[in-house]
């Protein structure tokens, strides 16, 4: 179990002013499981897991794992970063250029204290080579390597040194979208086999929900959710991580009447809609609704409005054919909504279209705490 | 463990080792006393009467009232401005003009008239020099001669012992410099402005004089201060051509004051004083205007692809002039050398004096009993300054580069100091600090050794810094997440990593250290001679056949050694600071 505790971690600014990174984060990831840090560039993800890593010194805070302290501000340890045993995959990779495929991954365990004899290593090394695929240019330079075979490069030296955590920065944003998709199964395989204890840092949502079992959303160096893919997505806490993972609309309102545990009644531009709030919300307070577009029903002929959803008349502005869906804007009044439909509709741009939102899938969130 | 030690620890990038501490500090102590215990010295001199046998030295303003405080100063003043006022100017013209033919029109084999270019480079001002002298000198200049002969004259066409002769043979010295530079500047421009200029319907010259030129214009800038402060540095020109018929410059000055009997040491640190403050203003100008240019020049390198104008028929009138220009710059100063070797005594060359060729002049040389001793010099001398430069700014530029630590511009600073020290000042100003120092490497080679690493410490700085940069942090970050050292990492992928750049980096250390006249000229001792010494000795005593066959087989070296470092310099993409 890896436990960061209120972690501080500053660095001085161009101008010489210190920066604040990271503030107060403070997570635990359980034995075996990957937790992504998942954020906008400049949310202090990175200096996060630096921080872990031991590359960067944090200002205050503690960091344990399987109870082994690392770092503490208030017992003066900071565990040396090449005695720490985390393997760690960079963004650039970081590929040695003068060395070759072998002599790169062989590289964590030359220079380690109790340096295994010769045999031993090559052993190792070619076992993680071959479970990365890449035994068979071993003898190559690593200068030779594609992209993709860079980063399974990076990822068997990480491995290599049989770390108690692997650490990950980005490790697929440099690749092409058709691999990164391939090597994010494949890195999910590995993990998933390893049962390796993993810190993942992404500004990719889709990369996010496809490989983690934890995600913490960051903004301005704090953590602001921690929760399954499934959690962040489907119940986010703020206007910032709804916004921030996939799209969405957002829709003006004010709570005119609170229904039970997690049901209230909103006004809104387009009339009073039935939704879901998460945090206890009170008559007469400013919201915002968020609704998917996946979960902007659209028909050419009126639904039947069936209990809590709510089905209004609006009109298709504009429509973008994207393959495997349509996205439509759809007026209602003022409001425009983004709509993502099969393609198979074929409502023309002009045309009266019927809309269903459904209560289950309008969440409201408070506009206080929604932040711009 | 106590509060202290944690503050400690937290202030602290990276907890650090021992050999790291010991390494940088060690680099650290080195570049701050390099830089500036010669100047403290030199300041300090400045202000005292000589020191005799029988009287100890005296505070004193006397040696600037002598050297600010006449009208000596006024003349010196105005030539050293003139002089480099002028030599700035043809250099800048001529160069910018042959790059902009180089790099913006199709005049045709650019490519050989960009390597042919770069070979007056290698050419050490003091041979540049005296091939002049041998051309145009009144008396026994090959031009002269021609002319008298040719008409039955006395008239004398060329006097290269004048104000003109000197901004002549020093700006076209420096115009390959200058033709190096401004081909930089011109390829550093984003040539899509000017195609945007050439979409909304601007004629070639428009382009060229609204947007090129404008475009270059601080770099332009930076260029021509540069050219300055070479040019008010330079010292082989005005002391062979002006000296002889009485125009003086302060560094001439400088050498004229201390080779007097007895010398005056402070009155030449006074003047010394002066060159300083002019040369680092021109520095300090310089890095302003880089500054500026720095926004002009977008080009990231991708898909980048020089833009050339068709300029019809004016290409084989550029391809002249340029040939011309090799011409006057490298093949006649070089063959004159090359006849003159080839002589027993000096004669202008005739059908009669062919059959007169001989190779006595080559056997002199190496019968010549301080030979063997300088050329060995020579070698250890420049062997062991690129070595130590090369290292040692290895260090600071990764400390500059890499990490956090405070004040580490100060480091950058320091090591980049003996730029504005001219070569003259340099030698004058170790002269004094270690007379004054005793401990024993007065008028031994150890003193030249410290001048050249002095010298030539900015040169390592800018190659060490570039390639630094070009190295991504992680590379170093992944061996230690794979659990090396500092140590460790610095050997086996910092500096690998490094080597071109290395390589690239001592070898044109080795090239200036070899060509080093300035500095040396003030500390050499009997025993301690390197090569460009003698070729001064030769001079002094009217030996020119064997300074040219010296010169000869000088240049040929240093072109064989110059072609390595460019090949070097291209394995790893390092920019050249220019030779």
């Amino acid at each position: 179990m890896l436990i960061v505790k209120s972690l501080c971690t500053e660095y001085p600014g161009d101008r010489g002013e210190a920066v604040r990174a990271a503030r107060d984060v403070s997570f635990a990831v359980p034995d075996g499981k990957l937790f992504t840090l998942l954020g906008p560039s400049g949310c202090g993800k990175t200096t996060t897991l630096r921080s872990i890593a031991g590359l960067e010194v944090p200002k205050s805070g503690e960091i344990s794992l399987h109870g082994k302290v690392v770092f503490s501000s208030a017992a003066g340890v900071s565990v040396a970063p090449n005695r720490r045993n985390f393997g760690m995959v960079f963004q650039s990779y970081a590929i040695w250029p003068h060395m070759t495929v072998y002599q790169n991954a062989a590289f964590p365990l030359q220079v380690r204290r109790d340096r295994p004899d010769r045999k031993k290593i090559a052993d190792r090394v070619m076992r993680v080579l071959s479970a990365v695929a890449l035994d068979d240019v071993a003898e190559r330079a690593a200068t030779k390597l594609s992209g993709g075979q860079q980063q399974r490069l990076a990822l068997a030296r990480a491995l290599v040194m049989e770390p108690q955590l692997l650490l990950l920065d980005e490790p697929l944003s440099n690749l092409d979208a058709k691999l990164r998709e391939r090597m994010r199964f494949e890195l999910k395989r590995i993990q998933r086999e390893l049962a390796l204890t993993t810190v993942y840092v992404t500004h990719d949502q889709n990369e996010a929900l496809a490989l983690s079992h934890e995600i913490a959303v960051m903004r301005e160096g704090r953590i602001v959710q921690i929760g399954s893919p499934r959690e962040i997505y489907e119940r986010p806490c703020s206007r910032f991580v709804a916004d921030f993972i996939g799209t969405t609309n957002f829709i003006d309102a004010r709570v005119i009447e609170e229904n039970g545990d997690d049901r209230c009644r909103v006004a809104t531009p387009v009339g009073a809609l039935d939704v879901r709030c998460l945090d206890r919300m009170h008559r007469n307070e400013a919201a915002i609704v968020s609704v998917r577009p996946e979960d902007v029903e659209l028909s050419e002929q009126a639904p039947e409005a069936g209990g809590a959803d709510a089905v209004r008349a609006g009109v298709v502005d504009a429509k973008a054919f994207l393959g495997e869906h349509l996205d439509f804007q759809v007026r209602i009044g003022d409001l425009v909504l983004l709509a993502r439909a099969h393609p198979s509709l074929r409502t023309p741009v002009g045309e009266k279209i019927f809309v269903r939102l459904r209560a289950e899938k309008c969440i409201a969130l408070r506009a206080a705490s929604a932040g711009p | 463990m106590s509060r202290t030690a944690a503050l400690l620890a937290s202030s602290m990038r990276l907890p650090l080792p021992e050999a790291r501490w010991l390494v940088i500090g060690a680099a650290v102590a080195l570049a701050a006393w390099l830089a500036l215990a010669p100047l403290g010295f030199l300041l300090w001199q400045s202000l005292f009467t000589p020191e005799t046998a029988t009287a100890p030295g005296e505070f004193t303003f006397d040696n600037y009232r002598t050297a600010y405080w006449s009208a000596e100063t006024l003349r010196l003043l105005g030539n050293s401005a003139a002089f480099a006022a002028g030599s700035a100017s043809l250099a800048f013209v001529v160069g910018t003009f042959f790059a902009w033919i180089n790099e913006r029109t199709d005049t045709p084999f650019k490519s050989a008239f960009f390597a042919l270019s770069l070979v007056p480079l290698i050419i050490p001002a003091i041979l540049f020099t005296v091939s002049w002298i041998l051309l145009a000198s009144p008396k026994i200049g090959i031009v002269n001669v021609a002319v008298q002969a040719l008409f039955a004259t006395d008239f004398v066409v060329a006097d290269i012992y004048s104000m003109g002769g000197m901004i002549f043979v020093d700006g076209l010295h420096q115009s390959p410099l200058a033709f190096l530079m401004m081909t930089a500047a011109f390829r550093s421009m984003d040539p899509s402005l000017e195609e945007a200029a050439l979409m909304c319907g601007a004629a070639a010259w428009q382009i060229a004089l609204r947007m090129t030129l404008k475009l270059a214009w601080p770099a332009a800038a930076g260029v021509f201060l540069i050219l300055f402060l070479r040019a008010i540095e330079s010292f082989e020109v005005p002391a062979l051509l002006g000296l002889p018929v009485g125009i003086e410059v302060y560094t001439s000055s400088i050498y004229q004051a201390v080779q007097t009997y007895p010398s005056d040491i402070g009155l030449a640190s006074s003047y010394a004083a002066a060159l300083l403050v002019i040369a680092s203003l021109c520095v300090y100008a310089q890095s302003r205007t880089a500054v500026a240019a720095e926004k002009f020049s977008t080009v990231t390198g991708k898909g980048f692809r020089p833009r050339t104008m068709r300029i019809g028929r004016w290409r084989y009138v550029t391809a002249l002039a340029f040939a011309l220009y090799l011409a006057i710059v490298v093949v006649l100063p070089f063959l004159v050398l090359l006849w003159c070797s080839l002589q027993r005594f000096y004669v202008a060359p005739s059908v009669a004096a062919l059959k007169d060729l001989t190779f006595d002049a080559y056997r002199a040389v190496f019968a010549y009993p301080v030979f063997a001793n300088a050329v060995w010099n020579s070698l250890v001398l420049s062997a062991a300054s690129a070595t130590i430069v090369a290292l040692t700014t290895a260090v600071l530029a990764w400390i500059v580069v890499r990490t956090r630590l405070p004040g580490r511009w100060l480091i950058d600073d320091l090591a980049m100091l003996p730029l504005m020290f001219p070569g003259l000042v340099l030698g004058l100003a170790i002269m004094v600090c270690y007379l004054n120092i005793g401990i024993g490497v007065y008028g031994t080679l150890w003193i030249m050794l410290i001048a050249y690493v002095t010298r030539f410490m900015p040169y390592g700085m800018r190659y060490n810094s570039t390639s630094m940069l070009a190295l991504h942090k992680e590379l170093e970050e992944s061996a230690t997440m794979s659990g090396a050292s500092w140590s460790m990492t610095f050997w086996r992928v910092v500096l690998p990593l490094l080597k071109p750049g290395l390589i690239a980096c001592w070898l044109y250390v080795v090239i200036v250290s070899i060509r080093e006249l300035s500095s040396s000229i003030l500390l050499y001792s009997p025993g301690s001679e390197v090569v460009s010494i003698m070729i001064w000795e030769y001079w002094q005593n009217g030996q020119y056949v064997e300074l040219s066959a010296l010169g000869v087989m000088l240049i040929a070296s240093l072109l064989g050694l110059v072609l390595l470092e460019r090949f070097a310099s291209r394995q790893f993409g390092v920019a050249s600071p220019g030779v």
